[in-house]
């Protein structure tokens, strides 16, 4: 595989989201407004492409027993400077995302990624797939983001848009339900169907 | 009446799945049928009634600020808390490792059909989330901790069965070829959750 591939096949065809169906928890419960959404997007691309290059580098001293302990330990302590980093500079945030940070080290993808690709390769393309499935992962968390802040509460990034275009005026109503979890669910569903129906070679039989 | 409370919340109210997405990746892929669902279910409540409590205990007397005043009360103002997502993790995947030799060793036939799930129990958002959960609501004693940690079980097995039994019965029907498998699972689980918010600000 080239590596440009590495970082270009996770955006659509081999998604981490859409199509490994890696990681989905973090992705809707994160993703109410768009701040905590990008936030999250960053702290686990940065954690998946360092544990990557890490677990690649180790990975032919690494006994296969004992294996998901060491990358868990790898996983945790790369979580834990960046849960440490995020309530420093932004702590608000941080309360925001509550768990969610801790729970970056049983994301499926970053797993997924050490099992199926850094165990195997050589350091220097495990950083890119590192890379590129992290973007992928980000894309859908940032436009997830983006639509339910936008039609739930009116705003992007805390700038009320609704509001500055007069929409409220002429009998604009918020949609209550998109900040609700499940329409997070429906969303990705709804994702996942345009998708496929552009990639005919994905869909399930 | 407290502990009644904690069990039905932790079901209904703040299940695991509906309310905050949370082992959501074996979700989708083990629900293609009850019995394996069923399954993994109870095998990922039995692992969360372990961990909670143990890891209760862990937060009590060596992460809290002062939690390490039985050794010596000089120690009253370390905080070890930043410590303790290793310490959950190392505990769980200790866990589910002693359970999966424990299985493998006196009933080699739930072994066989658990499978690879067992492991993979380790990286179940679910189970880390409980600790956290537990960590983070700061119940009063140990007692609640267990049973949140049952009812949090109880919950996703709840979860995970329901849409398996859905699942099975959705091969016999036309859904666009685009949306078959994961797409209409996230959707149902969707409207699954809209049906579990009915229960919300419920009390005993």
């Amino acid at each position: 595989m080239k590596n440009t591939d590495l970082i270009k096949l996770p955006f659509s065809k081999n998604n981490p989201i859409l199509v490994q169906v890696l990681g989905v928890c973090s992705c809707l419960a994160v993703t109410a407004q768009l701040k905590p959404a990008f936030v999250m997007a960053i702290s686990v691309t940065v954690v998946v492409a360092l544990a990557n290059l890490i677990i690649s580098l180790m990975r032919n001293t690494i006994p296969p027993r004992i294996r998901i302990i060491v990358q868990l330990v790898v996983v945790s302590t790369l979580v834990v400077l960046v849960d440490q980093v995020l309530k420093a500079y932004v702590y608000d945030v941080s309360k925001q995302l509550s768990v969610f940070v801790g729970l970056i080290i049983t994301n499926c993808i970053v797993m997924g990624r050490l099992e199926a690709f850094a165990m195997v390769q050589k350091p220097w393309p495990s950083l890119l797939d590192g890379i590129g499935n992290g973007l992928g992962y980000s894309v859908i968390l940032i436009v997830l983001g983006a639509v339910r802040e936008l039609f739930g509460s009116g705003s992007l990034w805390g700038f009320p848009v609704m509001e500055k275009l007069g929409l409220y005026r002429i009998g604009y109503e918020n949609n209550g339900l998109m900040i609700m979890p499940p329409m997070a669910l429906i969303l990705v569903g709804l994702i996942i169907w345009w998708h496929r129906s552009k990639n005919k070679e994905l869909c399930e039989q | 009446m407290e502990y009644i409370n904690i069990f039905i919340k932790s079901i209904f109210v703040d299940n695991m799945i509906f309310a905050f997405f949370l082992g959501m990746c074996s979700y989708l892929a083990v629900s293609k049928t009850v019995k394996t669902s069923a399954g993994l279910g109870v095998a990922v409540t039995f692992v969360l009634l372990i961990t909670v409590p143990i890891n209760y205990l862990v937060n009590k007397y060596f992460l809290e600020p002062g939690a390490l005043t039985w050794i010596s009360p000089s120690l009253a103002d370390v905080d070890l808390s930043f410590l303790s997502l290793i310490m959950f993790i190392a505990v769980i995947a200790a866990i589910v490792q002693m359970v999966e030799m424990i299985v493998e060793k006196f009933s080699p036939s739930l072994y066989n059909s658990l499978g690879i799930f067992l492991p993979l129990i380790a990286v179940n958002c679910a189970v880390m989330s409980g600790s956290l959960f537990m960590q983070e609501r700061g119940y009063a004693n140990i007692g609640e901790a267990t049973v949140f940690a049952l009812g949090s079980g109880i919950g996703w097995l709840l979860a995970i069965v329901a849409i398996a039994a859905i699942r099975e019965k959705l091969r016999y029907s036309h859904i666009p070829p685009a949306l078959r498998g994961v797409g209409i699972t996230f959707i149902i689980t969707g409207l699954m959750g809209l049906a579990f918010m009915s229960f919300m600000g419920f009390k005993l």
